[in-house]
């Protein structure tokens, strides 16, 4: 079965893990903005945790549930709603056909994820369902949703089904029913400092710059989207201007134009680049600007590569656990239920 | 003949592009033999994929490796931190490159419509090099260009060849849109944009043929070691070739 979306809201986009091993044809990777909220809610109901699902962006999203089935919200609470009551974040949530789930606001962060047991029937292109909205492939016919659109649902495993009947007995006439149990997630959503590891072309920039970069504020400016956000703040400046050959860049690379403000780099960029890379925002804390929006001001804390690995680490470790405990949760279900 | 690539660390760099990914760096300056040495490895990365590898970028004379330190780290049982891990990996694949035979390049001729609204830079081209716009479109017109690489978008190619004579710098600020089919310059590189996108070089014409076909099995119209060849058309022209596409 499936959803049927009502209001598209500002920008909705079906997004999984993205698209590797393309980008030496210059395909971009795309993929979900906030990585890690988009693989805790495909856990939550009982999927891989790279099934695509739909990404929403701060207001106005409205879709409809055509079946009954187990969805998770994660990521930015954009106060999500259904029948005006609000709907709890980072746990297995059971919808009730032809209820009507609404994102009313912003109270935190700016992306929310909406996994569904099963996952979703989009085609893969290039190995991935993620929506490429500049090449206009992948995801919901290559563009972002409209009203009307039909997203179908492939078939749940055994562990969802088993969810939706633990569920089932919870909801008593409602539209929808919510886990009592969820992912204690790290309150990642208010943080303002990015922990950023120094770039390339690092040296290149001007020793008043350099200390500049990591002392003073910088503001998210409106010209920011999946490709990229525009910073604003101290004007960085190389020792001497030269033009570079064009390399590779990466998620959260932090490049800097002859003008001086930066660009961070996010999950649409572009597979090269030929400005100066300053610095590189540590993996664990790609989730964090995702969740920023325009007007909201962050600050870089340098690290070095051997912290920012081990924080790699620690994450995929905490990922892991998370997995195996939802994984107890599943097994639970068999002696209650 | 197939030869070892000469064992050259001083030439060749290993550095860190954050945590998650290594960029060889054969040489500073573009030179077909780095740009080959830039094949070569991502051949020799795709045969024999290590543990972790998730895919090689390659650009002009750098190849960019990435990788899961997580997968690294567990599939070895080292003291290293991951990047060490993979630095020692690359640096041995590097020691016994062999560069690929020499194969028959093919050559492609884009047609491009020069000026007005479709290269509203093309004036700026011509002053910075103190030219006449009529010499810019002779001179961009005239020579062969190599693909050294394919990227920053779907089958955008970087190009080699480009005239000293009318080379230009960047824009300070890219622009927030650039339509499909644009045909630009960027210090000393010239290439076509194949997808509307942002970016930052100067436009001096547009092409009406498609260098991005995503339902292809080969994605990307061009391939590194191709030869373009602009040819100018007229107004016309171009939107004669639109309707034969469409």
């Amino acid at each position: 079965m499936s959803i049927q979306v009502i209001r598209p809201g500002l920008l909705a986009t079906i997004q999984d893990l993205g698209r590797y091993g393309f980008q030496q044809y210059g395909v971009i990777v795309s993929g979900a903005m906030d990585m890690f909220s988009l693989r805790i809610a495909n856990l939550l109901v009982g999927n891989e945790e790279g099934e695509a699902a739909i990404e929403v962006t701060l207001m106005g999203t409205t879709i409809q549930f055509k079946e009954d089935r187990v969805i998770s919200i994660t990521g930015g609470n954009l106060k999500p709603t259904i029948d005006e009551k609000p709907v709890p974040l980072w746990r297995p949530i059971l919808v009730k056909e032809n209820s009507v789930l609404s994102f009313t606001g912003c109270e935190s962060g700016c992306r929310a994820y909406i996994a569904v047991a099963g996952g979703l029937t989009v085609p893969e292109v290039m190995d991935s369902k993620s929506t490429y909205l500049r090449g206009e492939i992948g995801g919901f016919k290559g563009r972002a949703l409209q009203e009307g659109d039909m997203i179908f649902f492939a078939k749940e495993n055994d562990d969802s089904i088993k969810l939706k009947k633990m569920l089932q007995a919870k909801l008593k006439g409602d539209f929808f029913a919510a886990a009592d149990w969820y992912v204690p997630v790290e309150q990642y959503m208010s943080k303002k400092s990015l922990r950023v590891v120094k770039g390339p072309e690092f040296d290149l920039f001007s020793g008043k710059s350099q200390q500049q970069f990591f002392e003073q504020e910088f503001q998210i400016t409106p010209q920011s989207d999946r490709m990229g956000y525009r910073l604003f703040g101290p004007s960085l400046q190389l020792k001497k201007s030269f033009e570079l050959l064009s390399e590779a860049v990466a998620n959260g690379t932090i490049q800097v134009p002859s003008d001086g403000n930066p660009i961070v780099l996010l999950a649409d960029r572009q597979t090269t680049g030929g400005y100066p890379r300053i610095g590189q925002i540590a993996a664990v804390d790609l989730p964090i600007i995702a969740q920023l929006k325009p007007g909201d001001r962050v600050r870089f804390q340098e690290i070095t590569l051997v912290q920012a690995e081990k924080l790699y680490i620690e994450r995929e470790t905490e990922i892991s656990k998370i997995r195996t405990a939802l994984l107890v949760k599943k097994t639970s279900f068999k002696t209650n239920g | 003949m197939i030869q070892p690539i000469q064992k050259k660390f001083k030439m060749i760099q290993i550095k860190p592009l954050g945590e998650t990914a290594l960029t060889v760096q054969f040489g500073k300056e573009l030179s077909i033999s780095s740009n080959q040495k830039v094949k070569a490895l991502c051949l020799k990365l795709q045969e024999k994929a290590f543990p972790g590898f998730i895919e090689c970028v390659p650009a002009f004379v750098s190849v960019t490796v990435f990788y899961d330190p997580f997968v690294v780290k567990q599939s070895y049982k080292a003291e290293n931190t991951p990047s060490l891990i993979v630095q020692g990996i690359l640096e041995d694949m590097v020691e016994t490159l062999v560069e690929p035979e020499n194969s028959s390049s093919r050559t492609i001729e884009i047609p491009v419509c020069y000026g007005g609204e479709f290269g509203p830079d093309l004036e700026f081209v011509a002053e910075h090099n103190r030219l006449l716009a009529e010499e810019v479109i002779r001179l961009h017109t005239f020579a062969e260009y190599p693909v050294y690489m394919i990227g920053f978008a779907p089958g955008f190619p970087y190009l080699g060849g480009l005239s000293n004579k009318i080379n230009a710098p960047r824009r300070s600020s890219p622009r927030t849109s650039i339509p499909a089919g644009s045909v630009g310059i960027a210090g000393n590189q010239t290439g076509v944009y194949p997808i509307s996108t942002p970016g930052g070089w100067q436009l001096i014409g547009r092409t009406p043929v498609a260098l991005f076909k995503p339902n292809s099995d080969q994605p990307s119209l061009l391939a590194a070691g191709d030869i373009v060849k602009f040819k100018s058309i007229t107004r016309e022209e171009y939107e004669q070739y639109r309707e034969r596409l469409e």
